[in-house]
């Protein structure tokens, strides 16, 4: 699904950046994958890179067999639309549409009627279990319904990929475990997700885990399951 | 399209107040604009209203007395204008007059009719074409025409304010028969007086004054309409023009200013034209200068509204909208805004020019000696006003374009952390 091959990123400025030197990783089809690194260690970056939020300067990124490479905005746009879902940190809903609305936007951008968006955003949110909330607005929300509004407007386009930027970073511990359940059923439903976190019992959901450090992978390991009990104990993270 | 209205509704409705800060500036920038042109308008009109009895192209002429020796003639002599001036001025100036005809004055007359008198009137003797060159408007029976003239009847026309002090609402005075100077004269028809200049003028045909007070060639005053005379300079060289031909008939110096008399309604047209054309463009001036305070104030709401939406842009633009629908959308809500609040800026305005209309534009005001009106029909044509709300929108689709396209140029992952 995803072919990255020796990804090159540097950020210009005063003092140039050097911040990927040369990635190498290939996602397959229906895999969970985290990537894992200290802050600073270039995980955001590849993540925008993978979303086609940015750019890269030397190397080879495929997308399900496309070649995404200096793309004009436009074309990055309708990619974004089509094959990739997000979801934030900040769950970057819009402020003053309610949870339908937010969770229908993106079929606005393919040009399907109201009608038809609105259909699909309650069965989506009906997944998620906020069918009650549909018509709440964003600041009406707890910021695990929040998350769970952007993860059913990243679902409803039916992307190919799952990307997700430190998706429990402003979560309690409890909606935390919510959220990753959330995106386990996800997985198991035969989504590929890939989540950036620096939290090791959100990386521990994950089948395989991206060691990232200093802007190369330092290992990538399979996760065994021996693992995966800090974060299930009594829901207590890290 | 419709989604996107539906879209750029939700959002508008959702930020209410921003909204409404947008329309508010459009709505003041226009009301502002229509209601300065309508009291412009006002005033213009009103002068016009009360000048409206005036021929605005009428010169004229009077014999003067000659203050300048000429040709071995000492000064002081009586200059009487005649038929030769007639013709002179009939001939001599066929691209500035287009209409010249004499009139012969007998002043101060009593006209009376039974007990009931109006002293120091004038019986003027003139031809059929006075009615059209003087603006001369009939409320009842005829002027004098060219049967009068040729059987030299004894017939009049009155003023209305004459009617009335002869008649004293009774009745119509069409057919009734009048004094004047001891001599009986049939009414055949009644002329509007207006109020700012009253006397009283009896109309009677040319030819039976010349002979009952027995005037011969002698003419009084010569009444002409011209044209093609735009400026103050090119009115003045025609004046001496026509000074030097009338020196040439009656032998006088042609420097001499006092030999004529010229009465320049024309000349004075051309002056408060002038000053009508200023107060226009002043109001224009005043106007635009609103709308244009209208339009900034737009496009900094525009600008300010955009800069706060960059995250919302990265968000949609995280979910897939092109550039072009985000532009789009400001552009399109950006016209959204002008449009309705244009509308209804445009309709406070006309609503208030009608309301001025229906109050001040009523007032008569009362001088003694004569009465005016200050404020007439103030209101703008409606051109104007839609021409004024397209110019808003426009200016407020370009306000909504250029910050807008500067926020898409900002990289969406930026945008985003914004």
């Amino acid at each position: 699904m995803i072919q990255l091959t020796n990804i090159h990123k540097t950020y210009q400025g005063a003092q140039p950046l050097h911040v990927l030197k040369g990635i190498d990783l290939h996602i397959g089809k229906g895999e969970f994958v985290a990537i894992m690194g200290a802050s600073g260690s270039g995980k955001s970056t590849l993540l925008n890179i993978l979303g086609i939020l940015d750019d890269y300067d030397e190397g080879e990124y495929r997308l399900d067999g496309t070649l995404i490479r200096n793309l004009s905005e436009t074309k990055a746009a309708d990619y974004r639309n089509r094959m990739i879902g997000f979801i934030f940190q900040s769950f970057n809903l819009i402020s003053f549409k309610d949870a339908m609305e937010n969770v229908a936007l993106p079929l606005f951008y393919q040009g399907i009627n109201r009608r038809k968006r609105n259909q699909l955003a309650m069965e989506y949110l009906e997944k998620v279990g906020l069918t009650e909330w549909a018509h709440h607005m964003p600041n009406e929300l707890s910021g695990g319904q929040k998350q769970r509004v952007a993860i059913a407007r990243a679902l409803i386009t039916q992307p190919r990929i799952i990307l997700a930027d430190e998706p429990t970073g402003a979560l309690d511990s409890k909606t935390s475990l919510e959220v990753m359940q959330l995106l386990k059923k996800l997985h198991e439903q035969g989504m590929t997700i890939i989540v950036v976190t620096h939290e090791s019992g959100v990386a521990y959901q994950a089948e395989k885990i991206v060691h990232i450090k200093d802007g190369q992978i330092e290992n990538v390991e399979l996760n065994d399951g021996s693992k995966k009990s800090p974060f299930g104990v009594n829901g207590v993270m890290k | 399209m419709l989604e996107l209205l539906q879209e750029i509704k939700g959002t508008l409705r959702r930020n209410m107040i921003r909204t409404i800060a947008t329309g508010f500036a459009v709505v003041s920038g226009l009301f502002l604009l229509i209601v300065l042109q309508g009291a412009g308008n006002g005033v213009i009109h009103s002068f016009q209203y009360n000048m409206g009895s005036f021929a605005f192209d009428a010169v004229h002429v009077f014999g003067g007395r000659t203050t300048k020796p000429w040709e071995g003639i000492k000064e002081g002599r009586l200059i009487r204008l005649d038929d030769r001036d007639l013709y002179m001025s009939r001939h001599h100036f066929p691209h500035q007059i287009t209409n010249a005809i004499p009139t012969v004055t007998q002043d101060g007359m009593v006209a009376s009719f039974g007990s009931h008198y109006v002293s120091s009137s004038s019986m003027v003797g003139v031809y059929p074409e006075y009615a059209a060159s003087q603006a001369v408007e009939m409320l009842e029976g005829r002027f004098i025409n060219i049967m009068d003239i040729a059987e030299k009847r004894k017939v009049c026309v009155l003023g209305a304010n004459s009617c009335k002090d002869l008649f004293k609402e009774e009745g119509s005075p069409i057919g009734r028969k009048v004094k004047l100077g001891g001599i009986l004269y049939t009414v055949v028809g009644k002329y509007k007086t207006d109020e700012m200049f009253s006397g009283s003028k009896f109309y009677v045909p040319y030819t039976t004054l010349c002979t009952i007070y027995n005037r011969g060639r002698f003419i009084d005053e010569l009444t002409m309409n011209i044209k093609n005379i735009p400026t103050d300079s090119a009115m003045e060289q025609f004046m001496d023009e026509y000074t030097r031909a009338t020196s040439y008939i009656h032998s006088f110096d042609p420097e001499d200013n006092r030999a004529l008399w010229i009465w320049n309604q024309a000349g004075d047209n051309i002056q408060m034209n002038r000053a009508m054309s200023i107060l226009n463009k002043a109001f224009w001036i005043l106007g635009l200068l609103t709308l244009l305070s209208g339009v900034v104030s737009v496009s900094n709401i525009m600008l300010i509204s955009v800069k706060e939406r960059t995250r919302e842009f990265g968000i949609r633009r995280a979910i897939g909208a092109r550039p072009w629908n985000i532009i789009s959308m400001v552009v399109l809500e950006s016209v959204v805004i002008t449009a309705i609040f244009g509308y209804i800026g445009m309709l406070l305005g006309i609503f208030f020019c009608e309301w001025m209309n229906a109050t001040v534009g009523n007032q008569v005001m009362d001088l003694g000696v004569f009465q005016a009106k200050y404020f007439v029909d103030p209101t703008v044509d409606l051109h104007i006003c839609f021409q004024a709300t397209i110019v808003i929108i426009i200016a407020g689709a370009l306000a909504g374009f250029f910050p807008a396209r500067k926020a898409v140029k900002v990289k969406t992952i930026d945008a985003l952390r914004a």
